[in-house]
């Protein structure tokens, strides 16, 4: 599975010199990066829905009020931290940090960097030594994704366990039934883009999308429209945001939380959002694929256009916010399982199909037809099934109640 | 097919959003920046109001704390002395507490008042760092003797607010009956007398100082 670079890579790793060093300098970076990424986030968001809204947003604390997200975490530092007397006290503890490391470990495989034009493999030359910037490339590559982001539900479901009080538990068991169903969806669609590379290695699938063969469009937009969805999903953000849905459940999951755990969950709430358009980035618009302008500085374009894509997604998602009102339990459920999981399945055996018969030289147009009406028919079939059940449903509703 | 198309109308709303004019003014920064001007009749702090001579308006009734849907208002009248009179008939309010942390400003206690005593002026920006702050007593609620509300530290008045405070009073003392319209229905205040019917009421020109 190991790309040859890869193998050179750890075949040169020196545990005693510049290597070592590299590897702690990338940990730092990308700790302080997500860190500074989810203060600039939180005020990206206040600031573009307040603008959606007509309203002015932050603007006191620093310039356009960038610093407003320091000033709040400044004041949450100093409130009181409470823990509830129902709680399970050593489980309500844990609950923050195991929603907010897999935050952490998530952004470990993104490539932020490096060229991947003409063949190269991302790599780049610093002080004589050949280094990716990205922190690891596990063979595993993109299921640590799916793992981390899988860990991340268990910081949310505990912490609404052990706060022995009943507005919390709502929220964790809507937030284990709303994750592990989009994840099923989040990982179909993958599946299509794991087809295409051939590798589950995040530099590999970059390096299948060079100079403008991006995922999003070469697999067909249906799996990027079914990630983005999903992921939004995953992120408990609106209109997915049934967890912690003011409105019905105060504050969630998180209501028996303050002072510094609140704002840990925060900080993980956040970081995975930039963690999730930073994968979306790898997976579907080619990473840090991009033209280089100036020979000069060929190592600052792919950083700058791997950002650049990064801020769409960020806008993309406070955008949903502005504009989708919150779903209803039923229909999220609807969403994820008779719409998005099945069509996910139906798009990734139609990608296979057509990879078939490409290789056994197939009418390519003969497959597309025949896929796409087979496709329409049992996706017909589907919704047929799921109105009659509904039907006999509510005819039974009827006899019962009257 | 129709309901993909309404979702991407409904993108395009908030996106054109962002280049729009932003209704906020800049209301936080010093002096009060461009706050928009108060409705004459705004529902602000409540004042406790004087006659011309001096004395209260309050008979000490307890009509407004008995109106109050929240329940904020605590009054106790007691009996003038005659030697000292605190207001011109036989009763006083001795005690009279509004609870601000209870208050909805909704102004029924302005309208069940039958001397025209307690009125609401402008002022909304005052706020507490404990529950015995949020209660104002007769000393605090009562106008000074200029007839304008006193201005206590931790409140945020700004120029002219102080004025007419009883403007709302004025406009509807008489009843909505148009027969009384501009006939002057309202006892006098101290510091302006008694004054002229507002303008706007009514479209002669018969009167009105504001």
């Amino acid at each position: 599975m190991m790309t040859i670079a890869q193998q050179a890579y750890l075949e040169d790793f020196d545990w005693t010199s510049l290597d070592l060093l590299f590897l702690v300098v990338k940990v730092v970076l990308i700790f302080t990066m997500l860190l500074v990424s989810v203060m600039l986030m939180v005020w990206f968001e206040r600031k573009v829905v307040s603008d959606m809204q007509n309203r002015i947003g932050p603007d006191v604390a620093g310039p356009w009020g960038i610093l407003q997200t320091l000033a709040d975490g400044i004041k949450l530092f100093f409130k009181e931290d409470l823990t509830p007397d129902n709680s399970d006290r050593f489980v309500f503890k844990l609950a923050p940090y195991l929603s907010l490391i897999p935050a952490f470990l998530m952004f470990s495989i993104v490539p932020i960097g490096g060229n991947f034009q003409d063949g190269g493999d991302g790599s780049v030359e610093i002080f004589g030594r050949t280094t990716f910037l990205q922190l690891v490339d596990p063979p595993m590559g993109i299921l640590v994704f799916l793992a981390m982001s899988g860990l991340g539900i268990y910081g949310v479901m505990l912490a609404g366990w052990s706060s022995g009080s009943k507005y919390p538990l709502l929220g964790s068991v809507r937030a284990t039934a709303q994750m592990v169903s989009y994840e099923a969806a989040l990982g179909l669609s993958l599946a299509a883009v794991l087809l295409e590379s051939g590798s589950l290695s995040t530099n590999q699938i970059v390096q299948e999308q060079v100079d403008g063969y991006w995922n999003v469009l070469s697999l067909g937009i249906i799996p990027f429209i079914i990630f983005l969805i999903a992921g939004t999903a995953e992120l408990n953000r609106p209109p997915f945001d049934l967890v912690e849905a003011e409105q019905e459940l105060v504050g969630g999951f998180h209501t028996e939380y303050s002072s510094l755990r609140f704002s840990l969950f925060f900080l993980a709430e956040f970081m995975n959002v930039v963690t999730m358009a930073a994968i979306i980035v790898t997976l579907f618009f080619g990473g840090p694929d991009g033209p280089i302008l100036w020979d000069t500085i060929s190592w600052f374009w792919p950083i700058l256009w791997f950002f650049l894509k990064v801020v769409v997604f960020l806008f993309t998602f406070v955008w949903f916010r502005a504009t989708l009102p919150r779903l209803r339990y039923d229909q999220l459920m609807d969403l994820g399982w008779k719409i998005l999981i099945p069509a996910a399945l139906f798009w990734f055996l139609l990608l296979a199909g057509i990879r078939v018969g490409r290789d056994a030289d197939w009418n390519p147009a003969a497959i597309l037809i025949i896929g796409i009406s087979v496709m329409t028919l049992l996706f017909a079939a589907l919704f047929r099934a799921v109105r009659m059940a509904q039907e006999a449903r509510a005819e039974s509703d009827l006899v019962e109640y009257g | 097919m129709s309901d993909v198309f309404d979702y991407i109308r409904g993108f395009a709303v908030t996106f054109n959003k962002l280049f729009e004019e932003r209704v906020t003014g800049d209301y936080r920064h010093d002096g009060g920046g461009e706050k928009s001007p108060k409705p004459d009749r705004l529902h602000g702090r409540h004042v406790l109001n004087r006659y011309e001579d001096g004395m209260e308006k309050c008979i000490g009734c307890e009509l407004c704390a008995g109106v109050c849907p929240a329940q904020c208002i605590y009054v106790r009248g007691a009996d003038n002395t005659p030697d000292n009179p605190v207001s011109p008939g036989e009763r006083y309010g001795y005690v009279y507490e509004i609870n601000y942390l209870r208050c909805i400003h909704c102004d029924l206690c302005v309208e069940a008042c039958p001397t025209e005593a307690i009125t609401e002026s402008k002022l909304f920006e005052f706020s507490f760092t404990n529950r015995n702050d949020a209660i104002y007593t007769k000393a605090e609620l009562v106008v000074g003797d200029d007839g304008r509300p006193q201005k206590l530290p931790w409140e945020d008045w700004r120029t002219g607010e102080d004025l007419a405070t009883s403007g709302w009073m004025r406009a509807t003392a008489s009843s909505g009956n148009a027969d009384y319209e501009n006939k002057v229905a309202w006892s006098g205040e101290l510091g302006y007398g008694v004054r002229h019917p507002e303008v706007g009421q009514h479209d002669d020109e018969t009167g009105g100082d504001e």
